[in-house]
């Protein structure tokens, strides 16, 4: 079996976020991180490799840096990594991003695609289902859980009040929760082989079945109005150290009419 | 993707709202949303229309009226009867395809980003996710020499890096330009009973095919928990509260003012409280009366569930955790003594009345 896991690089918002001295968000100084919910889709490619042997490659879009995040996924367990990058393909929104991972898969052998639910910069979930839909394939979102059932895939798929159980036939697309498992960690072993392994780059002209218009900042039918770092809601006030605190919240409740 | 010719655009008119149901109840974000299409359809002397998708769902078409629904239209085939992706998509795209609407709204739910980007994938259009704040207004914003500016766009704002930026999306070269929602941000109208809305049936035709996903099991979560996004005051606690047990001290002072329990995502990940009870990005957005913050330590992920809540009292032991920059008031304390104290002070308060 094929599994290609579409990863994301991006910068970790969870707790490194760093601001300016204006206030604004100082992305130069934060970190960054293979994306939760990726990590937790590689992970479960890796536990199907590990219980009925398939081949696992990794797929990003993005700079040249995002090597970096390829090359942890070899060291975790993967075989292969694919790289697209070009100038052309800068700027995308999800739709623009979607065709050109589509057009690069189109290029790879899958019978599973896993991508994370969502990335932790843009927070759309839109990115897995579109790919789905360029390339034909059925898509289950939100999987919870993932077993393979002859050439079928079944998948715990969550839901606001519940679950449901799914089965779809191969080839399909998943998108992964970050409770779906506890990724591992890359191996001593592993770090060598992502250092020997070459990574595949692949430029616009290696995209098969996708036309200028769909790529890019111009292929993008949402374009930016504005953008601003968000206003903080200014401090409150804090109870005064030698408060007793219980009186002082009973006071503020009463002063406001709550009780 | 190209521009779509202007005379094609001209033709798109409307605001049209996915009318999420489950098992044959509207969701609480269809209202959500026929109050939002009516306040910018007014704005474009327009209609909205409800697109209502199931399985003997025409039962809830009063329903929808009754919230401002001008127009349903109705979907309804056996193929529809739970939700899974291919029918859904395919009935929402036909309705998009033979109707043509102006603005496609689609709540931001566990159903919604499912459906959304597939729908708008298959009628290649922009879709906006998880937006906060929807005007009317022109795209762009102020003119650019050389540009043409367009009017009447839908200006679509959403926050993007976990909630530190707020970004405002135009798509103003193709149609629907469509969005999804965040539950619990926009405000439905009133309910004016034997209120009536022009309905329309209309059956694409439903082949099954590859993309059918097969339905071994509904499961539903078992619970008699109160949404907490319908409460009036919220004893959230976070990580600090240290167990599942110790939040037995959030649940008395909640009794006690006449409010809910909620929680952080670091409560949900310990199994301390089912997901239901989650506020923030990943959970549910509330804007309660009351918000108490107890040992939540105010990641910004938190802080966006939860920030429009009229009056918000942190307590955490840390006097440099985030929450107490939000938190209209705060107190730098240990919760295990204050939460039991502030119970019986609130009891005894309200017992003197």
């Amino acid at each position: 079996m094929k599994i290609v896991v579409c990863i994301k690089q991006v910068p970790d918002t969870k707790g490194g976020v760093k601001f300016n001295p204006d206030g604004t968000l100082d992305r130069g100084a934060m970190l960054t991180i293979m994306n939760p919910d990726d990590k937790a889709g590689l992970e479960a490619a890796l536990r199907l490799k590990d219980e009925y042997g398939a081949e696992v490659t990794v797929l990003t879009m993005g700079l040249p840096k995002a090597t970096d995040v390829l090359q942890e996924a070899i060291a975790m367990g993967a075989d292969k990594g694919v790289l697209v990058t070009d100038r052309v393909l800068g700027g995308a929104d999800t739709w623009a991003t979607s065709t050109t991972l589509a057009g690069a898969l189109r290029k790879l052998d899958y019978d599973l695609i896993i991508t994370g639910r969502q990335a932790i910069d843009g927070d759309t979930a839109q990115v897995g289902p579109q790919i789905a839909e360029h390339l034909g394939l059925p898509v289950i979102s939100y999987a919870q859980e993932i077993k393979l059932e002859g050439d079928s895939i079944v998948v715990k798929r969550q839901y606001d009040d519940g679950y449901h159980m799914l089965k779809a036939k191969l080839p399909c697309l998943i998108t992964a929760l970050s409770e779906l498992n506890e990724p591992r960690y890359m191996t001593p072993g592993g770090i060598f082989k992502a250092v020997e392994t070459e990574i595949t780059t692949l430029g616009r002209a290696d995209l098969v079945d996708v036309d200028d218009s769909n790529i890019g900042l111009n292929g993008s039918p949402t374009k930016i109005a504005k953008a601003s770092d968000k206003v903080k809601k200014g401090q409150g006030e804090m109870a005064p150290e030698d408060a007793d605190p219980v009186a002082y919240i009973v006071g503020k409740l009463k002063d406001k009419h709550v009780i | 993707m190209g521009a779509m010719n202007a005379e094609e655009m001209e033709k798109y008119k409307g605001v049209f709202v996915f009318a999420q149901q489950v098992d044959n109840v509207l969701s609480g974000i269809s209202f959500e949303l026929i109050g939002e299409g009516k306040r910018l359809a007014s704005k474009l002397d327009a209609q909205v229309t409800a697109v209502l998708i199931g399985s003997e769902v025409s039962g809830l078409v009063d329903e929808l009226a009754a919230y401002g629904a001008d127009r349903v239209i109705v979907v309804d085939d056996p193929e529809l009867k739970n939700y899974r992706t291919e029918p859904y998509a395919h009935a929402l795209a036909s309705v998009i395809n033979e109707y043509k609407p102006e603005i496609v709204l689609v709540g931001a739910t566990a159903i919604g980003r499912d459906l959304g980007p597939t729908v708008s994938a298959r009628v290649a259009t922009g879709l906006t996710a998880d937006c906060t704040l929807l005007e009317i207004g022109d795209f762009p914003i102020n003119p650019i020499p050389g540009k043409e500016q367009k009017h009447n766009q839908l200006l679509m704002t959403r926050p993007a890096f976990g909630g530190n930026t707020i970004a405002t999306i135009a798509c103003p070269d193709n149609r629907p330009q469509m969005a999804t929602v965040r539950p619990g941000v926009m405000q439905k109208l009133d309910k004016t009973e034997g209120a009536k809305a022009e309905v329309i049936n209309y059956n694409p035709g439903f082949t099954p095919n590859n993309r059918y996903v097969e339905i071994l099991e509904v499961a539903k979560a078992v619970s008699d928990i109160k949404d907490i996004m319908d409460a009036k005051i919220l004893v959230s606690g976070g990580r600090g509260v240290g167990s599942s047990e110790n939040f037995k001290i959030l649940e008395d002072l909640a009794d006690a003012i006449g409010g809910q329990v909620s929680c952080s995502r670091a409560v949900v990940d310990s199994g301390w409280k089912p997901k239901e009870l989650q506020v923030g990005q990943t959970g549910k957005t509330v804007r309660p009366n009351v918000y108490f913050a107890i040992g939540i330590s105010g990641a910004i992920q938190h802080v966006a569930g939860m920030e429009e809540s009229d009056i918000i009292i942190a307590i955490n032991k840390d006097a440099d955790a985030p929450i107490f920059d939000v938190a209209d008031y705060g107190v730098v304390g240990d919760l295990n003594k204050i939460v039991p104290a502030l119970t019986e002070a609130i009891k005894a308060e309200i017992a003197a009345k």
